[in-house]
């Protein structure tokens, strides 16, 4: 275990720390004590930046299950750690301003709880080299994000907007997971890095093309790329720090990340290329298309995240073929660098931007567009903030974003170079989609800034506005002063962080030198277009009264949305209708179904198979063991004779302790303890439930009913003795104690063989056993205590319910 | 058992049943089975016994408690919140193999060593025993919730 390791990990201790000082201290805000675990971190990892960038990398294994590859394998290189330092930074930028936003009267507790949770699974994504730890980590993301957008649980659209997001992104890792299960078919390893080392297995496997897609179906749903966007707007009802830190540095950049980290495996092929740099395109122009008519100002940041990344997915698209071409091809490499470069600039103004809408949410009480106005007088600090971030959102020097944007308009004009499958002759679509999308960007971002601050000061506002508390001022600040320096001093970050992280995009070790700087000349052709992109915005925003009915057109049944709502309604539907077909209610129809189902696979597989008996080598029957089949025998006869329920219990008893009987004379005394102690306990269980059975005696039941029990326990009868005599007589291969005999001395220092390979050998078992009865405990707990409230309430359904 | 037969629903035998010597016996078989249950649980990695079977039987002696008296009676008698008990019993379930961690081997790899003690020689520890004190702890209290909860949900 690393230092390493335990800093991914540090935030889930500190989550589980909170998890128990919250409810005993009170007096300061709880933030306070959250803010140095992504300081500390974040200071950890800006030391490692000169090692990495001296292409030193870092790999760091922790053996978890390595009989199936499944290792903790830290591996640091400059992409990871650019993504640890966003996560990290804008996440103790967050907690700070969170400290402003949230009051003492919220869950604070939990807030910070799924907070640290999710930097942890976070960390975990993108400093992993084994792609089973990276799924683990994912899905963490998932959950904990989804705990995160339902904080306010008490709203219905938190909770939709949660359970939209969990649907979509856990579905696409459940994709993703099948993707790395065929890469490691392909190349049998779960490491990312031997992978790469044998993409030439991959690139001949005819599986590959699946595995493009499984896998860009989880970079897609997590990056909230079109189609799957759709849940991304609907995230917005969490908290605003939530939205800032899951939108600007996290959740959506982690698909970022997924397909810029495989660039290298995929890159060869011509689908991975498709997909990305024209899924990319249409996510971008289409979501800044949309974002103008929101009135909502976290939505139209939300539809303006979902475009940017798409801003940032076509352009790995694109670098994606500096790999398979050559990493000399600058055209494409340039391709990479805007990537990384606008993944840094994004986060910065972004997160400034949600940090600021929060605070005009705060202080204002609405984030409807309608509502504000006119705010500049009231709220200088923050205009001023919002008015940087967002002109280089809009990509206007001299801010970072204009640096990132030329660059990408670049990129996009000089497809028409590409000498790859067919797109040179359709290389006429991509600039004109960038610049299309761009167009829209510049529209939308004048709009937060004119919508907020300038026009007529509408007086209407919920509360009545005045300028933040300067703690709610101070993370936006840094991030935009943070927006001003990368602007004007692109190059500290071209050596240090984008030329790493660009070199592990595009696998290669040769130094890149990139060279930010603002003015290209004339003969740009970059320049040109944003000339153009402003102009045409500014005429567009002016004139905006005259074309948004183009909107009107776009009715609520063609959306995605209804989609996915019809989508919902429709499964809950029919999966209710199949559940009432067979739920009765009744529990021996379960059992029914259950025994059933054994019976016909069994036959299947003897039929399948062939029954082979041999009684060859069999025991002798002794004695003492006829008198136990006796006892047995009796007590069944007893059960069938009785009326009494008493009786039956008791003697359902007698062939538990009979068969503990059994074990003794088969030298199992572990089981024969186990059995003796069971039995014990579930007589005690049954005596305790009696009061709860039916009244009804079994005498009345029809004829058929019994007729159909008979033949089920017949069956299931017939089919246990079958199998049980077939695996006697078949020994394919040696006993597996053999091995556990030899070694239950040697290796775990035990006598005792079952309890050694309980607690030592088969320990996992026993462990995922015992947490499935600790949770079946706390879940009968629940539902009885919920059945005993609700008992006063509804008895009839009370009634209905004890009927099993 | 008065309690118990009466939900049986016989009603009869409550009225002349006294029990006195169901009561004054439980009492004292409670410690000796508690006590063995922590025998098996100890003795379980050389012989017959571990976590699951103790916490059966630790389960089983309490169990004893509540038919003898009630529920009120055992929980002045033993007053320990049977979820704690589980929570305890889970985190040592699952930290105890986390913690391999700390010393560089994979998830689940056990320790032992043998130590001298003056008075019982040579004896053996393993972290196998505070793995299985987790699943003792769990099994005990979950079966013991369950059945208590069954019982009362009559009231």
């Amino acid at each position: 275990m690393a230092l390493i390791h335990l800093a991914i990990l540090l935030p889930l201790i500190a989550a589980i720390a909170i998890g128990v000082i919250y409810r005993y201290y009170k007096r300061l805000h709880l933030g306070w004590f959250v803010l140095p675990v992504p300081l500390i971190i974040v200071i950890y990892l800006l030391t490692l930046v000169p090692r990495v960038s001296n292409n030193q990398l870092i790999y760091e294994s922790l053996a978890i299950m390595p009989r199936i590859g499944m290792n903790f394998d830290v591996y640091i290189d400059g992409l990871g750690l650019l993504f640890a330092i966003l996560i990290s930074g804008i996440g103790a930028l967050v907690v700070l301003y969170s400290i402003g936003y949230l009051s003492h009267k919220e869950d604070l507790g939990s807030f910070y709880v799924y907070l640290l949770m999710f930097m942890s699974a976070m960390l975990g994504v993108v400093l992993n080299d084994n792609v089973l730890m990276l799924y683990l980590f994912w899905e963490l993301t998932s959950i904990s994000s989804f705990l995160l957008i339902a904080f306010w649980f008490m709203k219905e659209r938190s909770l939709y907007g949660a359970q939209k997001s969990m649907l979509i992104t856990m579905g696409g890792g459940f994709l993703m997971l099948g993707g790395f299960i065929l890469l490691y078919i392909m190349t049998g390893t779960f490491s990312i890095r031997e992978m790469i080392s044998q993409v030439s297995a991959i690139q001949e496997s005819p599986l590959a093309p699946l595995a493009v897609v499984l896998i860009l179906f989880g970079a897609f749903t997590k990056s909230a790329q079109f189609p799957f966007y759709i849940w991304l707007p609907d995230a917005m009802e969490a908290p605003t720090p939530v939205s800032a830190y899951l939108h600007s540095a996290t959740m959506v950049k982690a698909g970022i990340y997924l397909v810029a980290r495989l660039t290298p495996l995929f890159a060869f092929s011509e689908l991975w290329v498709w997909i990305i740099l024209l899924g990319g395109l249409i996510t971008m122009t289409w979501a800044s298309f949309n974002a103008i008519r929101k009135d909502d100002l976290k939505a139209v940041l939300a539809f303006s995240t979902v475009s940017q990344l798409g801003l940032i997915m076509s352009l790995l698209g694109l670098g994606a073929l500096s790999v398979v071409t050559g990493a000399n091809e600058e055209y494409f490499s340039i391709a990479v660098v805007a990537a990384v470069f606008h993944l840094i600039n994004h986060a910065t103004f972004k997160g400034a931007l949600f940090m600021v809408t929060g605070i005009v949410d705060h202080e204002a009480g609405t984030r409807s567009l309608k509502k504000l106005g006119g705010l500049l007088t009231v709220m200088p600090i923050s205009f001023t903030l919002t008015l940087i971030t967002a002109l280089s959102m809009a990509g206007l020097p001299p801010f970072n974003g204009f640096l990132s944007k030329e660059l990408f308009l670049e990129a996009m004009i000089d497809v028409r170079e590409a000498n790859f499958g067919a797109l040179a002759d359709v290389s006429l679509i991509f600039p004109l989609l960038a610049i299309l999308g761009s167009i829209f960007t510049f529209v939308y971002s004048i709009l937060i800034v004119y919508g907020i601050f300038f026009g007529k000061r509408t007086y209407d506002t919920p509360k009545e506005p005045h300028e933040a508390p300067v703690l709610m001022l101070i993370s936006p600040a840094i991030l935009t002063v943070l927006v001003l320096v990368f602007g004007f001093f692109p190059n500290i970050l071209s050596g240090t962080i984008i030329d790493p992280a660009a070199m592990s995009i595009m696998a290669s070790d040769t130094p890149l030198g990139t060279h930010l700087y603002m003015w290209h000349g004339f003969a740009n052709p970059a320049l040109w277009a944003t000339i153009f992109i402003v102009i045409t915005g500014v005429l567009l925003f002016y004139f905006r009264d005259k074309w948004m009915f183009i909107y009107d057109y776009h009715k609520e049944r063609f959306t995605l949305n209804y989609l996915y709502d019809q989508g919902l309604i429709y499964s809950r539907f029919g999966s209710r209708k199949i559940t009432d077909g067979y739920m009765s209610g009744f529990i021996r129809s379960y059992l029914v179904y259950i025994f059933l189902f054994f019976i016909v696979m069994g036959i299947l597989t003897l039929l399948n198979t062939g029954i082979r008996i041999s009684f060859d080598d069999m025991a002798p029957v002794r004695i003492h063991e006829m008198a136990v089949v006796l006892i047995i025998l009796v007590s069944i006869g007893v059960i069938l004779a009785t009326k009494s329920r008493m009786v039956s219990i008791i003697m359902l008893g007698a062939i538990g302790f009979s068969m503990s009987l059994f074990f003794v004379f088969f030298r199992a005394a572990d089981l024969a303890l186990t059995q003796l102690a069971i039995e014990t306990v579930t007589t005690a269980l049954f005596l305790v439930c009696f009061y709860h059975l039916p009244k009804k005696s079994r005498h009345q039941e029809r004829m058929r009913f019994k007729l159909t029990n008979f033949l089920v326990s017949l069956g299931v009868a017939l089919i246990v003795i079958i199998i049980g005599l077939t695996a006697y007589s078949n020994r394919l291969f040696d006993r597996i104690s053999e091995f556990h005999i030899e070694n239950v001395y040697e290796l775990a220092a035990g006598g005792n063989m079952v309890n050694v390979i309980l607690v030592d050998f088969r320990g996992f078992d026993t462990l995922f056993e015992t947490l499935v009865f600790g949770i079946a405990g706390i879940g009968i707990y629940s539902l009885m205590k919920l059945r005993l409230n609700r008992k006063d309430e509804n008895s009839e359904e009370h009634a209905e319910e004890s009927r099993i | 058992m008065k309690n118990t037969l009466k939900k049986a629903g016989y009603n009869k035998v409550q009225k002349q049943m006294n029990d006195v010597f169901l009561q004054f016996t439980a009492k004292l078989v409670f410690f000796i089975i508690i006590m063995f249950s922590f025998n098996l649980f100890f003795a379980g990695h050389y012989t017959p016994g571990g976590g699951f079977v103790g916490g059966l039987l630790a389960a089983a002696a309490l169990i004893l408690l509540v038919i003898a008296y009630d529920r009120k009676t055992l929980e002045n008698m033993v007053p320990i919140d049977f979820r704690l008990v589980i929570t305890i019993g889970l985190l040592f379930a699952a930290g105890i193999p986390t913690l391999s961690f700390l010393f560089g081997t994979p998830f689940f790899t056990h320790q032992h060593t043998y130590v001298e003690i003056p008075v019982f020689g040579e004896v053996a520890l393993h972290s196998a025993v505070l793995f299985d004190i987790g699943v003792f702890l769990t099994v005990a209290a979950t079966a013991l919730l369950i059945i208590v909860l069954v019982g009362e949900a009559d009231e």
